[in-house]
């Protein structure tokens, strides 16, 4: 395809070429407008949000002079209770949510491996809730996990409930989106308040989450299992190995890539979470869906308290990096070979 | 490796071609359907033929409310179209967003809504993003006709800086009168605390919560608990505490909390799940008894067809107080149809639009001469006792501290919502008044 | 060529194992779960207004009308209009700026270029909660703030590392022997690009026009916060609006979810074969 494709171009230009530029200039101008306007819209951007973390400024009225003494704000902001649950908040729904969507983008991936009919529609039952902003879904997952409706009604209309009325156990009720327990207590030095243990309410979230993007992981997945030729799996096959072991030893370390690209894209994606809470469930009972982007968006906006805001935005920036820039450094390690 | 992608390979460029041509073309026909909507409000006019207000006013009763401001501007200023910028979601939280970025961006609408007081200081003039209106109540000869309490609440450093439309109260329990009377509870305006814990005790005792509770809105906790501190305090007091002179480490806030957390006794367990409209709906359907709110909910009730099912009376222990929640317009620096946003006040201070616009609402007008003919019986009441009572402000609502203090505020009571520790309580009230230094 | 794609269990025999039971009993349990937010939306948006309300949530509608979709097409219409007149631009820009950011950052490479371009594709990562304020104020000060081509402006900046990855990844699968056969030839930078890689590139497209359409249709903080005028925003944030209105009932807010919702469906019915093959073509591999 590529032969022939290419006119001559000597019926155009005369050669020797005369340009305007050298050539090897070129590349690096053309790029120039975006990187500079990356520069500005990143670099100058998060710069300024970092200065005013280290300012006075925590009324509408600005105030960017520099805070005495300069890590004030940053102390002030990890003895806040309230912040760190939003820590642990973000930790526990990011392990859970990458768990879940790697883990059932695999498993729909590798089902929709197998030959089964109308393979193209379940694909994209699978997909759909990506198609969907988090707004949208909020509102129907907060129908859903409803204590008063949602699965609990569900569990009415498909008789569960009956049944287990018959066993004498009381009717599943799905509460968890207005609890604020807090399950287990991992025991921390007296500086940390918060509860660290799996709030309940997230647990809600998180299935709303992983039903959302794990199409996503699927689709890599199934991109990825695509790319494995057939000759491996046949080879797997003569060798008597079974469809489990195939899958378990050869199939699913080949895709190792995939799974770091996935990990990458919805981890950050988890660390950043907004949307979704916010449309939701907020800030929950007791803080317990609360998270650093919601933090964010009140201290700013509600509190005035921009310095604060813009502190765990930093924050919120570098958990970001400490998952990004080794990633960075290797990718970039691998191109200079 | 063979150049031929394996994508080209399978779908002939042809196939792949038509499919996205396809896609193209839906796009365009469903982006044309609605595009004319799209043009047809794209482009503001320029010059003095709009008028857009801002606010967060997208309830029921709220929004009618709102309508009948419209309506009244419009009579006396025809052919200005009005831009409803009104923002929901969030309990005001988005809509502060978007305003906040508006100001600090020098973009500001025609008017906005705010409260009097702190909120109004610290976040509007001070940033300096209005425009002193002393001369606009010279010339309304509006000095005369608002009470006191009301002009003393917009007055900021000297200068008055809104236009109140309407007056709330927020000290107000509003009950089932079924419920009320099966149980033989009575109330009056010099009920106590403990006449309302004794009331809450046979209702438990009768399997119905005392208290019905919207806990999602954080302000309506914060509110509760403003008022059963203004029961422990007093009027004089209560203004003090915002302002330092009584502290917050004292005996009697202490008490306060402790009752706070005592009204949790008997509550409706869906609290958490539950907006202050959601909670209202419960005790218009009798399955809990009081609820504390601000009156904005006799707007709701009317707009729900509600209103013959409840009573009202103050919140216990707080009579001859009003907590007022004022609403009010603003005048922008920089407005973009200044002469527009001129007459809107007028329009808003005027005693038709505010008659009008009060009972949609379940305020009462600002103005202290407007036509009472129409009041209904929740409106005379409210309008009797503003009359007559102490006027402090409200902290939930934005008059009695600043942004910063509430804020501090509205996360210890999400805390203590939970756990219900009074000394963790106070003890945040004390550090934030600190910290609001 | 397509044996790469035949699946491993493509053998003539297809007994009913008990192992294809439990796979059809999966899929089965899976389908339903994905399935059913959206059953929520579409059955209450098709519900009258009486009709509608929480613990009534999985009937069916009792009659067959069009419920809140009137009303809710009545209210979104316009904002559906601005969020076309949004993303369009949008993706076409932002794809072909990666297109030609992907073509230079992995044809024609320069001293320092692999630095660069990890520091632009750190851009894809940061919140954008982070920079609201700064962002604000500059697109004020340059004019752009409050309007559709400001937000047009701020999507392309920052789909800019997204789309230049996918695109650089994309071309890195092409033999360099080709350009260089074509430099040879006497080619130049740009001819090589609109006669060599460009009608390879449609793969590509297809991944990056699918991945930014979604991002910025389904995108909610900054049509919040840059557009000030309710009628102008996106529909995201109409419909945020709407929801969180209480003067329109539940089936309106839900009819509005499934409008807001079709484009964006409707897209993915239509490519979503293309997204996938198109990652298959190597496109967002590591």
């Amino acid at each position: 395809m590529a032969q022939g494709a290419l006119e001559r171009p000597a019926a155009r230009t005369a050669s020797p070429r005369r340009r305007l530029v050298p050539e090897r200039l070129l590349s690096p101008l053309i790029l120039a407008p975006s990187v500079i306007a990356l520069f500005v819209f990143v670099y100058g951007f998060i710069g300024l949000t970092f200065w005013v973390s280290l300012s006075n400024w925590k009324t509408p009225k600005r105030d960017l002079s520099l805070i005495q003494p300069l890590w004030e704000t940053y102390h002030r902001l990890f003895t806040t209770t309230r912040f760190q649950i939003d820590i642990r908040n973000s930790i526990i729904f990011t392990i859970f949510f990458l768990i879940g969507s790697v883990g059932v983008g695999l498993l729909l991936a590798i089902a929709l491996d197998q030959a089964i009919p109308a393979r193209g529609l379940i694909r994209n039952v699978f997909l759909f809730p990506y198609a969907l902003s988090f707004v949208v879904t909020g509102v129907a997952w907060r129908w859903i996990f409803n204590p008063d409706s949602g699965i609990t009604l569900l569990m009415d209309h498909l008789g569960v409930n009956w049944l287990l009325a018959r066993f004498g156990t009381g009717p599943i009720r799905v509460d968890w989106l207005i609890s604020p327990r807090v399950l287990g207590d991992i025991p921390m030095p007296d500086a940390v308040k918060a509860q660290i243990g799996i709030p309940v309410a997230l647990i809600p979230v998180i299935i709303a989450a992983v039903w959302q993007l794990s199409g996503f992981a699927m689709a890599m997945y199934l991109a990825g299992l695509g790319t494995i030729s057939n000759d491996i799996r046949e080879a797997a096959a003569l060798d008597g190995a079974s469809l489990y072991r195939t899958y378990r030893d050869i199939i699913i370390p080949l895709l190792k890539p995939i799974t770091i690209s996935v990990l990458i894209i919805l981890g950050h994606i988890s660390l950043k979470i907004f949307d979704l809470v916010f449309a939701m469930s907020g800030k929950g009972p007791g803080f317990a869906t609360d998270v650093p982007g919601i933090f964010v968006f009140e201290q700013t906006f509600g509190a005035n308290k921009y310095n604060l805001g813009a502190a765990a935005s930093i924050v919120m920036l570098a958990l970001i990096a400490v998952v990004i820039v080794p990633y960075l450094a290797r990718s970039l390690r691998e191109v200079e070979r | 490796m063979s150049s031929r992608s394996p994508f080209t390979s399978r779908y002939s460029r042809r196939q792949i071609a038509k499919t996205a041509a396809a896609a193209a073309v839906g796009g365009v026909v469903l982006g044309g359907v609605s595009f004319p909507h799209a043009f047809a409000q794209a482009t503001p006019a320029a010059g003095e033929a709009e008028l857009e207000i801002f606010s967060w006013w997208t309830t029921a009763g709220e929004a009618a409310g709102l309508e009948e401001l419209f309506k009244a501007f419009t009579a006396s200023n025809p052919g200005v179209k009005i831009v409803n910028a009104a923002v929901a979601g969030g309990a005001g939280s988005n809509a502060q967003a978007a305003l906040q970025t508006r100001l600090s961006a020098n973009q500001p609408p025609d008017s906005w809504q705010s409260h009097p007081g702190a909120e109004l200081k610290a976040r509007y003039v001070d940033p300096g993003y209005t425009v002193a209106i002393d001369d606009l109540y010279t010339e309304q000869d509006w000095d005369s006709v608002f009470p006191e309490g009301v002009i003393n609440l917009i007055t900021i450093d000297g200068q008055k800086q809104l236009v109140p439309v309407g007056v709330h109260r927020g000290n107000v329990m509003f009950y089932n009168k079924d419920l009320l009377s099966k149980n033989g509870i009575e109330v009056s305006d010099d009920w106590t605390m403990d006449d309302y814990f004794k009331a809450a005790d046979t209702l438990k005792a009768a399997g119905v919560p005392a208290l019905a509770l919207g806990s999602k809105d954080t302000f309506a906790v914060v509110q509760l608990f403003e008022n059963t501190l203004l029961a422990a305090l007093g009027p004089d007091d209560f203004t003090k505490v915002w302002t330092g002179e009584v502290g917050w480490d004292d005996d009697r806030v202490t008490t306060a909390i402790e009752n706070l957390a005592k009204y949790f006794d008997s509550v409706n367990s869906d609290h958490a799940a539950l907006t202050w409209d959601g909670a209202a709906d419960e005790v218009y359907a009798g399955k809990a008894a009081f609820t504390s709110m601000g009156d904005w909910l006799y707007g709701d009730a009317t707009a729900k067809g509600k209103q013959d099912s409840i009573g009202w009376v103050n919140h216990p222990g707080t009579g001859g107080s009003f907590v007022a929640v004022i609403d009010g317009f603003t005048m922008p620096k920089g407005a973009p149809h200044p002469v527009n946003a001129k007459n809107w006040l007028i329009t808003c201070g005027s005693k038709e639009a505010q008659t009008a616009f009060a009972p949609h609402k379940g305020a009462i007008p600002a103005r202290s001469d407007a036509d009472a003919s129409g009041f209904n019986d929740y409106m005379k009441w409210s309008a009797a006792a503003f009359g007559k009572d102490a006027v402090v402000p409200s902290l939930a609502h934005g008059s009695a501290a600043s942004p910063q203090f509430q804020s501090s505020v509205n996360d210890a009571i999400v805390s203590f919502i939970v756990d219900l520790d009074v000394e963790t309580f106070q003890q945040a009230l004390v550090d934030a008044q600190a910290d609001a230094q | 060529m397509s044996a790469v794609l035949r699946p491993l269990s493509s053998r003539p025999r297809r007994r009913l194992t008990g192992r294809r039971i439990i796979l059809a009993a999966v899929l089965a349990i899976a389908i339903l779960f994905y399935l059913m937010p959206m059953y929520v939306m579409v059955v209450s948006g098709l519900k009258d207004a009486t009709d509608v309300s929480i613990d009534q949530m999985w009937s069916l509608p009792k009659s067959l009308s069009a419920g809140g979709f009137a009303e809710a097409w009545r209210q979104l219409s316009p904002n559906l209009g601005q969020s076309f007149l949004l993303v369009i631009p949008a993706t076409i820009i932002s794809s072909l700026l990666g297109a030609i950011n992907g073509y230079l950052f992995s044809k024609w490479r320069f001293r320092g270029s692999e630095v660069i371009f990890a520091l632009v594709l750190f851009g894809m990562f940061i919140p954008y909660q982070s920079i609201l304020i700064p962002l604000v104020q500059f697109l004020n000060k340059i004019g752009l703030y409050g309007s559709i081509p400001g937000l047009i402006v701020v999507h392309v900046v920052y789909g800019i590392p997204i789309t230049t990855l996918i695109f650089r990844n994309y071309f890195a699968n092409i033999p360099y022997e080709i350009v260089e056969a074509a430099r040879i030839d006497g080619a130049g930078l740009w001819q090589i690009f609109r006669q060599i890689m460009l009608p390879l590139s449609l793969p590509a497209f297809v991944v990056v026009g699918i991945f930014q359409f979604t991002n910025i249709w389904n995108e909610f903080l900054f049509g919040l916060t840059i557009i000030t005028n309710p009628r102008q925003q996106p529909v995201t944030v109409a419909l945020n609006n709407l929801s969180g209105s209480f003067s329109v009932s539940w089936n309106v807010v839900m009819a509005g979810a499934v409008i807001a919702a079709l484009p964006t469906l409707i897209i993915y019915v239509l490519l979503g074969r293309f997204f996938i093959r198109g990652m298959l073509a190597g496109s967002m591999k590591g």
